[in-house]
């Protein structure tokens, strides 16, 4: 295995860990609307992230970094291509940020109302959004002979990726649920399973069409299994929520996503980026990655670093592990 | 196509205006973050009341302008690949790496334990909470660090070679990258102006309620902190300043011949105060000038030869081919003298106050003033009459955005002084962008940030306004009495949350 092939799947793991942390925090921005029923249950929500979600976010950020470094021709070509969208992106990460540390810093309630808003908004739309651009880049896009995009925004909006786009939606919100589940206490608890069950189903139904779509089209052997496996955690995912198995239920949510995830990235390899207009064109691990010495150096970062974020971050989930419910929410504003 | 649209010009307009908005965060976050650590420090040690309230209403106001900070910070990460994806396949191989560290190392650090922080008081032992400030504060200084070192790179490229066969520039000394003198230079530069900026905020908001006579105990000590902070930082961003501007010298002639109007060389060059020209024909109308101290800002000896505009543009031609290789000569030159000028303001509004609000040296006993007494101002031997006293405070307060503006004049000069390179002496920024994004698209991503921006600075500073009129907090029995455990005491399970969104 070569340095770009260690780097290929060290994408791969921290879009992974985007996925499954901030998949879960856009879930319950969702829920604000889906699940809250009056002003002091979406604070119960909002709170449960509220530690975290920045934490969670970092992993997108450091996706967006090593892929500069390690593979550049790729970075280039993706975010120049995939430019309105990803534009759309970060103005709802913009808002979606400010909007969760000012929230609660006037008393007034449009004030309160319309971050809250904002808040379910800026969680959909990129829910959604990643899953259309992960759909393109497994399918491919029109990529010429000096890897520029030369498709339009259209494109980008077919049957294929906009599936995608709805199968991340409905996947975040579902694991959303779930996290809800196990963090709240009191009747939103309750109701969180509830709805758990009928946000599973929907997503069961979108993620099996969606990536049997994908492997017809491009999978292989590895990719197979890793289908199996997203179905198969999530149904368990889905039984765990009916027994009460709260952590279990996250986890296997969490296992969905993990083997979505790296299916996307089995049907790529050796391919970043396909092109749909000549093979030829494709940006590959080879032709899109940094030299060997860069990849060294990065390769060391990632040995050391990564291991020491995830004992930090995962300290921080043990700090704030009690569960919250409507009476530990203060009434005053900060 | 027209100049003013041409894909390069809307790409370095929506570069500029989203890096200076973004840097008008980042200097605060850096100074603020230190300074609410060395308040909350001085709080567990001494347990003096005053302290903590201090802590609760700067870490409030640091709170409203990191969120911005962070959030503003995303469109950076991706922006180079968007509308300067050329400038990403060209050099991504050296600058995407301090990047990767940046977000790796820093971001990680910072966001989690500001989560911690904002989250913990109520949930971790004091010591171990104060140890999450001091987390982040290392965490925006790496950060800063990083992206430094790779703006560094691309004022003074050092550690690479140019790969033929792939066509773009490869590293080849990492180290060198994070060490080059360039790099350590504008590292010193930037943390010591951040320090300004913090000094200068504290002082002024500090000097606000000492106006009205207001929570004396903690803007008495604020203002001590800004002050020193002030003076300090103004210091430290003079000589930081004259030892980058050196290097500069060396290493970029043609920024310092426009930050001085130089126009043809000479020995010994003055330092010009001011000057009026003519662009096109290369030569000032007027010029003010102070004879001698340009050779020894550049060389450190009042005798040296210094290159001008023109002469080093031939050179620039010879080496590099035909062409034309200056800067637009008046915003180098005019943001030159307004990062010097706002800046130093700050610094001389600083050294005065500390000289002013002195606590015993050559100070009179009888105007020495206790803990919850407004201090006097005594200039020599006798406190400064109401209507000066009243003045000082109200130009502290006035003055308290300067250092923005220098900060930010700092980076219009330094980026547009370098033009038309991106990476100096490698690589025009003409050739920098991206070839497949459009003229609309550009021009929409342009006007959504510049007015989802301009509404957020409404936002914000009303926030800001709002915290600060409102004075420090009133402490709490759970402020004073935190939790000896990790996770919080579990003993009431329904007691509400410290903090909570």
């Amino acid at each position: 295995m070569e340095l770009h092939d260690v780097w290929f799947v060290l994408i791969a793991v921290l879009w992974t860990g985007y996925f499954f942390l901030e998949g879960f925090d856009f879930g319950v921005g969702v829920l604000t609307r889906l699940l809250a029923r009056d002003r002091a249950e979406k604070r119960v929500l909002i709170n449960t992230i509220g530690p975290v979600w920045d934490g969670n976010e970092v992993w997108l950020l450091t996706a967006g970094g090593a892929t500069f470094a390690a593979f550049p021709e790729w970075y280039a070509t993706l975010f120049s291509g995939f430019y309105l969208p990803l534009l759309a992106i970060l103005i709802c990460l913009i808002v979606r940020g400010v909007a969760f540390e000012y929230r609660a810093k006037r008393p007034e309630e449009t004030w309160q109302r319309n971050w809250e808003t904002a808040i379910f908004w800026t969680s959909l739309l990129p829910a959604f959004l990643w899953g259309v651009a992960f759909g393109n880049i497994v399918r491919g896009v029109k990529l010429d002979a000096d890897f520029e995009y030369v498709g339009t925004v259209f494109d980008l909006l077919n049957p294929y990726a906009l599936l995608g786009g709805l199968v991340t939606l409905t996947l975040f919100t579902f694991h959303g649920t779930v996290f809800t589940a196990l963090k709240t206490v009191g009747e939103i608890r309750e109701r969180a399973r509830k709805l758990a069950l009928k946000v599973g189903l929907v997503t069961a139904v979108l993620a099996s069409v969606f990536l049997l779509w994908t492997q017809i089209e491009s999978g292989d052997g590895a990719g197979l299994v890793a289908l199996g496996v997203a179905v198969a955690s999530l149904v368990a995912a889905l039984a765990a929520n009916q027994a009460g198995r709260e952590g279990w239920s996250f986890t296997l949510s969490g296992v969905t996503i993990v083997a979505t995830v790296a299916m996307f990235f089995l049907t790529l390899f050796p391919n970043v980026m396909p092109s749909t207009l000549d093979p030829e064109w494709s940006l590959t691990v080879t032709n899109a990655s940094s030299s060997p010495y860069t990849l060294k150096i990065m390769t060391w970062l990632a040995v050391i670093a990564t291991p020491l974020v995830l004992l930090y971050q995962g300290w921080t989930y043990w700090v704030f592990r009690k569960r919250i419910g409507t009476q530990h929410i203060a009434d005053s504003v900060h | 196509m027209d100049l003013a649209l041409a894909p390069e010009t809307l790409a370095r307009w929506q570069f500029g205006i989203t890096t200076v908005y973004h840097f008008l965060f980042v200097p605060l976050t850096i100074s603020l973050a230190a300074l609410v650590a060395g308040l909350q420090t001085a709080w567990v040690r001494t347990e003096k009341e005053k302290y903590l309230r201090a802590t609760k209403f700067w870490g409030k106001l640091f709170l409203i302008n990191i969120a911005m900070g962070v959030v503003t910070g995303i469109v950076q990460e991706f922006q180079f690949g968007m509308n300067w994806s050329d400038y990403s396949r060209f050099v991504g191989d050296i600058f995407g790496a301090p990047l990767a560290f940046e977000a790796l190392i820093a971001f990680f650090f910072e966001s989690t334990f500001i989560g911690l922080w904002i989250f913990g008081w109520d949930r971790l032992p004091k010591k171990i909470h104060l140890a999450c400030i001091w987390m982040v504060s290392i965490g925006t200084l790496l950060s800063a660090y990083f992206i430094l070192a790779a703006n560094s790179w691309m004022q003074h490229p050092v550690g690479y070679r140019i790969n033929g066969e792939k066509g773009r520039a490869e590293l080849t000394d990492f180290w060198l990258v994070l060490t080059q003198n360039t790099t350590l230079n504008q590292v010193f530069h930037s943390f010591s102006a951040a320090f300004l900026t913090g000094g200068a905020f504290m002082v002024g908001i500090a000097a606000f309620h000492l106006l009205r006579k207001k929570h004396i105990p903690v803007m008495r000590t604020s203002l001590r902190l800004g002050l020193v902070t002030l003076a300090v930082g103004g210091l430290l961003t003079a000589v930081s300043g004259d030892t980058l501007g050196k290097v500069m010298y060396e290493q970029q002639p043609m920024k310092m011949a426009a930050a001085e109007a130089l126009w043809d060389g000479e020995e010994p060059a003055p330092f010009s105060v001011f000057a009026y020209g003519d662009v096109d024909e290369g030569h000032n109308k007027v010029a003010l000038e102070i004879p001698g101290l340009l050779s020894f800002l550049a060389h450190s000896d009042f005798e040296s030869y210094v290159p001008g505009i023109n002469d080093t543009n031939e050179a620039l031609q010879e080496k590099f081919g035909p062409g034309d290789y200056k800067p637009i000569v008046p915003v180098a030159y005019w943001g030159f003298r307004w990062m010097i000028g706002f800046g130093m303001a700050s610094f001389s509004l600083g050294l005065l106050g500390l000289w002013l609000t002195r606590k015993k040296f050559l100070l009179p006993a009888a105007y020495r003033t206790g803990e919850d007494e407004v201090p006097h101002l005594v200039l020599l031997k006798r406190p400064l009459g109401s209507r000066l006293t009243r003045l000082y405070w109200l130009a502290a307060v006035w003055t308290m955005a300067f250092p923005l503006i220098a900060n930010a004049w700092g980076w219009i000069f330094t980026e547009m002084g370098r033009q038309p390179w991106v990476v100096y002496g490698v690589m025009q920024t003409r050739d920098a962008v991206s070839p497949g994004v459009s003229q609309a698209e550009v021009i929409t991503s342009m006007t959504v940030f510049t007015l989802l921006y301009a509404v957020l600075a409404v936002i914000e500073v009303k926030l800001l306004v709002k915290y600060v009129k409102a004075g420090p907090p009133e402490l709490s029995d759970s402020d004073l009495n935190p939790p000896t455990k990790l996770g919080g005491d579990l003993r009431d399970a329904d007691k509400p949350m410290a903090f909570s969104y």
